[in-house]
């Protein structure tokens, strides 16, 4: 007699280890996911690593606590001394993630944030203990990093880790996420993820590169908006360390912007194949998607992207229930990359 | 083949205040070479003096970065959008 399918055990690779010590633990091993039915090519595969399936829900969990840890290495920070305070620049994920870690490890932790983040990523902040330091929506991600290095500046009691000029940043993308992405898809000849600090495409990317030479590597951007209206002179622009140092500009093959409207129908859209993720994963799609129409006919291809985090934190920009239009200028006023 | 060219607020006053300049060239380099003929002002603030893109410079046409294309050398066909931005730190989580 066949059994009824809700009986049977799901298919595919099993974890053998179902008990962990440490929320820590739960970092990384993220699955990937086959999203080809949203290719509009059919001789390009797409597949989506789900980083929302992180304990604090986002990519920035591999990031944070490699920071930490290289700091503790370092001596940098001591667990479980008293009165260790860092600060950080983050217009969300990264917060909440480095939030949960120094919440674990006794440190308290002060995010200088953008006001014009969604309301869910600043109450996850509070969850988790972090102090807030508010930075001016109108200058993003810009002025919440000049912010934090004016403060780290005057306080050099305080631990700066700086996503964005420290190599524990890309590294843990390079001893990690690369990793898993070659070890699960080895086909692949292209990676297509988002770039801010340019950590997790420096990363992989360099990984890749080292295993495949070929694999192409696509940086998506949101637009810069209105929040490069307040620069002064185009030497106030600012490119993060680590893409200088590490030599980004080499490691990319294609950087192109997408915009709101683009992102957030895509976000929808991978509803379609039960995916329910950032915006950011949407706009990463949607550049997926650009990337797998431009194959050549005749020629086949395997993109792999990063889901960088769940809808949850988006819910109350009504992304996916309200007119597109309205939701759209919405997106355009609030940092959602 | 004429683009239309968004220059970023901290350049408009070299361009007479202009945000959107139309011009006509056959690549990147042209149409940027066109532009600095054009407002002086504008002179080794894109293009530094070894003719170079300035590096706190981003270029895209139709939203895709020139600098991951052929650069200057970059083709540009009839209606495309040239956007010159200064570069910041993005979205960034």
């Amino acid at each position: 007699m066949k059994s009824p399918s809700f009986l049977l055990l799901p298919e595919g690779p099993t974890k053998n280890v179902a008990r962990y010590t440490s929320v820590l633990d739960l970092i990384g091993e993220t699955p990937i996911v086959d999203a080809s039915a949203l290719s509009p090519n059919p001789n390009v595969k797409i597949w989506a690593k789900l980083e929302g399936r992180n304990p604090a829900g986002s990519v920035k969990d591999r990031v944070a606590l490699s920071l930490v840890e290289a700091a503790e290495r370092d001596g940098i920070l001591v667990p479980g001394k008293a009165g260790q305070v860092l600060i950080e620049p983050s217009s969300g994920n990264t917060g909440i993630a480095l939030a949960m870690v120094c919440r674990m490890r006794g440190y308290h932790l002060k995010v200088v944030l953008p006001t014009n983040v969604s309301i869910e990523r600043r109450q996850l902040l509070e969850v988790f203990g972090a102090e807030i330091i508010e930075s001016p929506g109108d200058e993003g991600s810009n002025g919440a990093v000049k912010r934090a290095r004016i403060l780290a500046q005057e306080h050099p009691e305080w631990v700066f880790l700086y996503q964005y000029a420290n190599p524990a940043n890309p590294n843990a993308h390079y001893t990690h996420t690369g990793p898993e992405i070659f070890r699960d898809v080895p086909e692949i000849t292209h990676f297509v993820a988002g770039l801010g600090t340019s950590g997790t495409l420096l990363g992989v990317g360099r990984f890749l590169k080292e295993q495949k030479s070929a694999t192409q590597i696509w940086a998506i951007e949101p637009p810069t908006g209105e929040m490069v209206d307040g620069l002064r002179n185009l030497d106030d622009g600012y490119i993060p360390p680590i893409f200088a140092d590490l030599g980004g500009a080499e490691i990319l093959d294609r950087k192109i912007v997408v915009r709101p409207k683009e992102s957030i129908e895509w976000t929808r859209r991978m509803t379609e194949i039960g995916l329910f993720v950032g915006i950011s994963s949407g706009a990463i799609m949607a550049g997926a998607v650009r990337c797998a129409s431009q194959i050549p006919e005749g020629e086949s291809a395997t993109i792999v992207t990063i889901a960088c985090d769940d809808g949850w934190k988006y819910l109350s920009t009504g992304a996916w229930t309200d007119d597109i239009d309205t939701v759209v200028e919405r997106a355009k006023k609030v940092i959602y990359f | 083949m004429t683009v239309s060219v968004r220059l970023p607020t901290v350049l408009r006053v070299q361009a007479g205040g202009q945000a959107v300049v139309e011009l006509d060239g056959t690549t990147i380099g042209k149409v940027l070479t066109t532009l600095v003929d054009t407002f002086p002002g504008l002179k080794g603030q894109v293009i530094s003096e070894d003719g170079t893109l300035n590096k706190f410079v981003n270029i895209y046409i139709n939203d895709d970065d020139v600098r991951y294309l052929q650069q200057l050398d970059t083709p540009v066909s009839d209606g495309d959008e040239i956007s010159i931005l200064p570069a910041v730190a993005g979205g960034a989580h």
